[in-house]
């Protein structure tokens, strides 16, 4: 949108600066990847620490708080973690305004929409009968 | 400036697929014996001998250390030291060496102890 030479010096750099939200996207990024250094030790080693991985045993393991608890966790914090990382990668390499925000919108509801599966998931076998 | 780019690409991998094959696990474990049967088929399947399901876990495996590594090593130069030519390379080169060492141990634990 071009206001012409009628326009203030405030005027035409209104909007165009920073959004000012920098330096909290780079701060979240930085507070889940210090969560997901426990979470994630905590998941491959709770994985390689069970005595089998048949569905039997698995599911006693996300039913009991000790497992449903981190999980959600982990499930939450990595959603959030992929989604701002991710988003870096898209505001480098997508030059043009419309793209970017297209692409930025349609990997949002993607991390919504898979978390929001995986916790429903999880939900179900922590609330549910023991198979 | 390689293991730069590998914390970038190990990052995108484990986003889509890493986050992608643990909803799928999660959801399979929730519905049944039935839909957990076909989540175990396609991990065992073989395209003539060849465990293809299992070389992408090793893969998500080895993107998962290789992002924790240089991660660490990120939130390190964050607080603006390791930047010396010498620390700085010997770092990046540690990175891919403790990821190929941490994958092979996890999974000849698995494969080995056979669950």
């Amino acid at each position: 949108m071009s206001l012409g030479e009628s326009a203030t010096p405030l005027g035409r750099v209104r909007g165009l600066g920073s959004a000012h939200h920098g330096g909290e996207h780079w701060l979240t990024e930085r507070v889940t990847s210090v969560a997901l250094l426990f979470l994630g030790t905590w998941l491959l080693a709770s994985l390689l620490l069970l005595p089998k991985l048949d569905q039997r045993t698995l599911i006693e393991w996300l039913h009991a708080p000790s497992g449903a608890i981190p999980m959600a966790l982990f499930v939450v914090v990595a959603f959030r973690h992929a989604l701002d990382g991710v988003k870096v990668v898209v505001d480098d390499y997508v030059h043009e305004e419309g793209s970017r925000f297209a692409w930025n919108l349609l990997l949002l509801f993607l991390a919504v929409a898979g978390g929001a599966i995986a916790l429903f998931a999880l939900a179900r076998i922590a609330f549910g009968t023991v198979a | 400036m390689v293991v730069s780019i590998l914390h970038r690409a190990t990052g995108v991998a484990l986003s889509f697929a890493g986050l992608a094959i643990l909803t799928w696990w999660l959801f399979a474990l929730s519905s049944g014996p039935d839909a957990y049967v076909t989540f175990e088929a396609v991990v065992n399947y073989r395209f003539y001998h060849i465990p293809l399901a299992l070389i992408v876990l090793v893969g998500l495996t080895w993107c998962f250390f290789q992002h924790l590594l240089s991660g660490i090593r990120h939130l390190v130069m964050d607080t603006g030291a390791a930047f010396e030519l010498g620390v700085n390379k010997t770092f990046a080169i540690l990175t891919i060496v403790g990821s190929v060492l941490l994958t092979a141990l996890v999974w000849f634990y698995f494969l080995g102890v056979a669950k």
